[in-house]
């Protein structure tokens, strides 16, 4: 498919990219096959390095994190699918393994607790503005001793209703 | 009943914080990992001994009775640190087999010559295959395995002597009965 000009524009620029100093894959550990390279590449970053517990085993210079990315190779090369190596790993490590935990019973309240939380948090509020708003329409019924004051003030002439009481301005 | 519900988050605050840190209370290091492989068998395997004359550790030698099995290395320090305790244990007449992790079989030596031979059998995992296949992330780690050859327990990182008096001993027992 591609034009051997082409590919060797290419190959001439990845021989002149020059290596990041940060790259935890050691130049011994990679496969002579690009496409399960890339495969290996794209599946060991969402390994868990069990070690620093928060990088991917592509990102990390741990010990295990190496021996890992030969595990997921050896079994690329094995012939192995991209799931048949997570559960390999799955199987000895967990599931903590990996950095996206997988969509279980026991994960639904981690994956959508959030979303939950949301969600009440939106009726909550929605409940609270309703009565607010219903608060403001409708003022609150007059008390007795209102009541009786206002029947005053309609009845009587102002100034017996003007009467103030103690202690107000 | 309405006025005290200004309390309810309160509530729902404490609830969690008492969820999130009673653990943390307890003791239990947040970085430790349950084994997944519990109440499954241990994988096989054959490692080597640490001379050439000396007979290595194999899986099916971890069955008959109930025994500990040691994940170690002489590059770890808190293994050098719990040495004494397996010592102690071996001593009491505990079984424990040791698993060389990822060590130059002359340094184990040495380490074990230096601060006594606890393991009634040493397998050397050269490379940490067999770590792997047993989801080592660290040493120190002890395995409890029963009769049948079954992982029950892990201990991850230094077996104090608390741990060992208060989980593994007694599981131990329990399993031999």
């Amino acid at each position: 498919m591609i034009r051997p000009a082409a590919l060797a524009f290419a190959l001439a620029c990845l021989a002149a990219t020059p290596i990041a100093p940060a790259l935890a894959v050691q130049p011994d550990e990679v496969l002579a096959d690009p496409m399960l390279e890339d495969r290996a590449r794209s599946l060991s970053l969402g390994v868990r390095c069990l070690v620093c517990q928060n990088q991917s085993i592509d990102d990390s210079n741990a010990d295990l994190a190496r021996d890992l990315r030969r595990v997921v190779r050896e079994r690329l090369v094995a012939g192995d699918s991209d799931q048949q190596v997570l559960d390999y790993l799955v199987a000895r490590y967990g599931a903590f393994v990996l950095l996206e935990p997988p969509r279980t019973r026991s994960t639904w309240l981690l994956w959508y607790g959030p979303f939950a939380l949301l969600g009440i948090g939106a009726v909550g509020i929605a409940f609270a503005a309703a009565r607010r708003a219903r608060r403001r329409d409708e003022p609150a019924p007059l008390s007795a001793e209102e009541r009786s004051r206002l029947e005053a003030l309609l009845s009587d002439d102002a100034a017996a209703a003007e009467q103030p009481s103690e202690g107000r301005q | 009943m309405r006025r005290l519900l200004f309390l309810v988050p309160l509530a729902v605050v404490v609830g969690l914080i008492g969820a999130l840190g009673w653990p943390i209370l307890e003791g239990r290091d947040p970085r430790a990992l349950p084994s997944v492989l519990l109440d499954k068998p241990v994988p096989p395997f054959a490692l080597p001994g640490l001379t050439p004359d000396v007979p290595g550790l194999e899986s099916v030698e971890l069955t008959g009775r109930p025994v500990l099995v040691n994940v170690f290395a002489s590059w770890c320090a808190p293994c050098r640190q719990e040495i004494p305790l397996m010592v102690g244990l071996a001593a009491e007449g505990v079984p424990i087999y040791g698993i060389a992790y990822k060590d130059d079989p002359a340094a184990t030596r040495r380490f074990l010559a230096q601060l006594g031979d606890p393991y009634r059998g040493v397998g050397v995992d050269r490379d940490g295959r067999v770590g792997i296949e047993l989801g080592v992330y660290g040493v120190p780690e002890t395995f409890v395995v029963d009769a049948a050859g079954r992982i029950r327990h892990r201990h991850v990182g230094l077996l104090t002597e608390d741990a060992a008096r208060r989980t593994l001993l007694p599981l131990l027992e329990e399993l031999a009965k």
